[in-house]
């Protein structure tokens, strides 16, 4: 089966497997795994459910909305394949990719 | 209602032409730029004699809402038109339950047209709430974020109450005060003053907790940011509450001589504080991580002090922010604890559920109890039609207990699910930026108590401020019992 693996701010390793349709911050929570607090609950409207995803799978991600960039601005923890993971959806091309989690979700 | 209002006759065709909002318009701007020459205070004094003549001219602008407090009636005996949340008594009699409820239930999105504050829409479930707070494009911050206004001749400039891209900057310039790093070295420091703070408390005696605690905390956490000389901390408290208080704003019971002398008194402070801290970097002396130290080593920011409206909207912005908030929700956890005794029981055989409990702490008391907007463009809502220009209040305290989206939600549960999605931060560009701070404090607050503390008692009933916004209390006794040290 497809899937994906978050590494957490001090490496440990989370691999869960790809729903298709659901979104990368929901296949977390679904999954337990620490360091994504999705305050807003998926609206896109809180910024806390910040990952970076690895650079050979930035593309895959999709494009980000100006709505998303507006919230991962307001993070001084952003790096360049920064995304919100609320607004990144799954599909099983993503299968094998990796996204680091920050030290702190904002 | 429990208000009465104390006005002039208003002439209405002077106001036409010399409009305050023009008035202002013309003013900030020069100010802004005359401050490179004149020392803001002395600018801040000549706005206070500016507005002080502008209101004998044009006495209308004077008028100012008086707030007499009269028992307000229960919910379902007033017609759903004439309901009127802006009363600044709701909280202190324990009203606003009923209130918001009833709006929610019969009528979420409701318009208010004869407040003291003029007329308002307001906003009361959960999930419109969210909608407005996220759509900047549609709803503006600008130019005050309270449902009246800030006193004549003083809006100051702070991003909390401006719009995108103006917002974006400032916000961005500052936000690295509460970024990770910063807040690590903090935390060490915050834990000695709680601990300092706490083992001086007596136990067996009643205290007021407001005092002793909750203001005391937030005072040295305010000084730490601001690396403010420690003993005048509580200058900084001094200067939020009076900055917040004007009836005008949000239904206080201050005046506006008491707004803009505390402006005049911290915008001095402020200013030394700067030079000093300007001179150590020009001597090549490495900053530290305090606000004043982060500004001045920003090349956006470097130069905030010759932007007087900038620079003093902006240091009162997180005075303010850091002051009543925490404060509040401080007192509040407590008094949460003693209402739903269960929980306290439940907290101390887990403390691991603390950082739980202080989402649901910061749910619960939602210590501040909205934010407004101005409709850019005509929005449907909910079935109402807000035309453009109206005033739009988002209720965060009824959102918070909106049955709709949150199970039980006048219960207080340290271990609710969810804890985290309440809406006492906002969401959105506007999004609370001390939110992980004001977790952090609390969260060491609580525990050192538990190590120290048996029990947290609540004598009689709290004081409550008066106000629409600040949801907060004045006054709260309390007696502390020891933990028994052999267990």
């Amino acid at each position: 089966m497809a899937n994906i693996t978050f590494v957490e701010h001090d490496g440990t390793e989370h691999t869960v497997d790809i729903e298709e349709g659901k979104s990368l911050m929901q296949v977390a929570m679904d999954n337990g795994v620490p360091g994504i607090d999705a305050d807003c609950g998926g609206e896109c409207a809180c910024g806390t459910c910040h990952v970076i995803v690895d650079d050979r799978w930035i593309k895959a991600t999709g494009a980000v909305s100006e709505e998303e960039q507006q919230m991962l601005d307001m993070t001084p923890e952003k790096e360049v394949t920064s995304r919100l993971s609320c607004s990144v959806n799954l599909s099983s091309e993503m299968d094998g990719m990796v996204v680091r989690l920050p030290e702190f979700q904002m | 209602m429990a208000r009465r209002i104390k006005s002039p006759t208003p002439i209405y065709s002077v106001k036409d032409m010399l409009n305050e909002q023009s008035i202002n318009k013309i003013l900030v701007p020069v100010v802004n730029k005359s401050s490179a020459v004149v020392p803001f205070h002395l600018q801040i004094k000549g706005m206070h004699i500016f507005q002080k003549a502008k209101n004998k001219i044009l006495p209308m602008l004077a008028e100012k809402p008086q707030f007499v407090e009269t028992d307000i009636p229960e919910a379902h005996q007033v017609a759903l038109e004439d309901i009127d949340v802006s009363n600044p008594f709701m909280f202190r009699q324990n009203k606003w339950h009923s209130y918001f409820k009833r709006l929610r239930d019969e009528c979420p999105v409701h318009f208010q047209p004869n407040s003291p504050f003029g007329p308002f829409w307001s906003v009361t479930r959960f999930e419109d709430i969210v909608f407005v707070d996220k759509h900047h494009d549609l709803f503006s911050a600008e130019p005050a974020i309270v449902i009246g206004r800030t006193p004549d001749g003083l809006p100051g400039e702070t991003f909390i109450a401006m719009d995108p891209p103006k917002h974006d900057v400032q916000r961005q310039a500052v936000q690295g005060v509460v970024a990770p790093k910063n807040l690590k070295e903090m935390e060490t420091l915050i834990r000695q003053h709680v601990c300092d703070i706490l083992d001086g408390l007596p136990t067996g005696q009643t205290i007021d907790w407001v005092e002793r605690v909750s203001m005391e905390l937030t005072a040295r956490m305010l000084a730490t940011i601001f690396d403010f000389p420690f003993e005048d901390r509580h200058k900084l408290i001094e200067w939020s509450d009076k900055a917040t208080n004007s009836p005008e704003m949000a239904g206080g019971t201050g005046t506006v001589d008491e707004v803009f002398n505390a402006a005049l008194e911290a915008a001095k402070a402020f200013a030394v504080l700067w030079h000093e801290k300007a001179a150590r970097k020009k001597a090549g002396e490495e900053l530290g991580f305090d606000l004043i130290s982060l500004l001045l080593s920003n090349k956006d920011t470097e130069d905030m002090i010759k932007r007087s409206m900038e620079f003093i909207g902006n240091l009162s912005l997180l005075i303010v922010g850091g002051n009543d908030t925490t404060r509040n929700s401080i007192t509040g956890g407590v008094l949460a604890l003693n209402e739903f005794p269960e929980e306290f029981t439940k907290l101390k055989a887990n403390p691991k559920l603390i950082p739980n409990m202080v989402s649901e702490i910061i749910r619960w008391q939602t210590p501040l109890a909205y934010m407004r907007r101005i409709a850019k463009q005509d929005v449907e809502l909910n079935g109402q039609t807000i035309k453009k220009g109206d005033k739009v209040v988002m209720w965060y305290v009824s959102g918070n207990r909106d049955e709709r989206k949150i199970e039980q939600p006048d219960a207080f549960i340290i271990d609710r699910k969810n804890a985290r999605n309440h809406l006492s931060f906002g969401f959105g560009i506007h999004r609370c930026m001390g939110n992980r701070l004001a977790e952090m404090q609390l969260r060491v607050l609580w525990e050192e108590l538990l190590v120290r503390f048996d029990g947290i008692d609540v004598v009689g009933e709290p004081e409550y401020v008066q106000s629409n916004f600040v949801k907060g209390y004045a006054k709260m006794m309390v007696t502390l019992t020891a933990k028994d040290s052999s267990q």
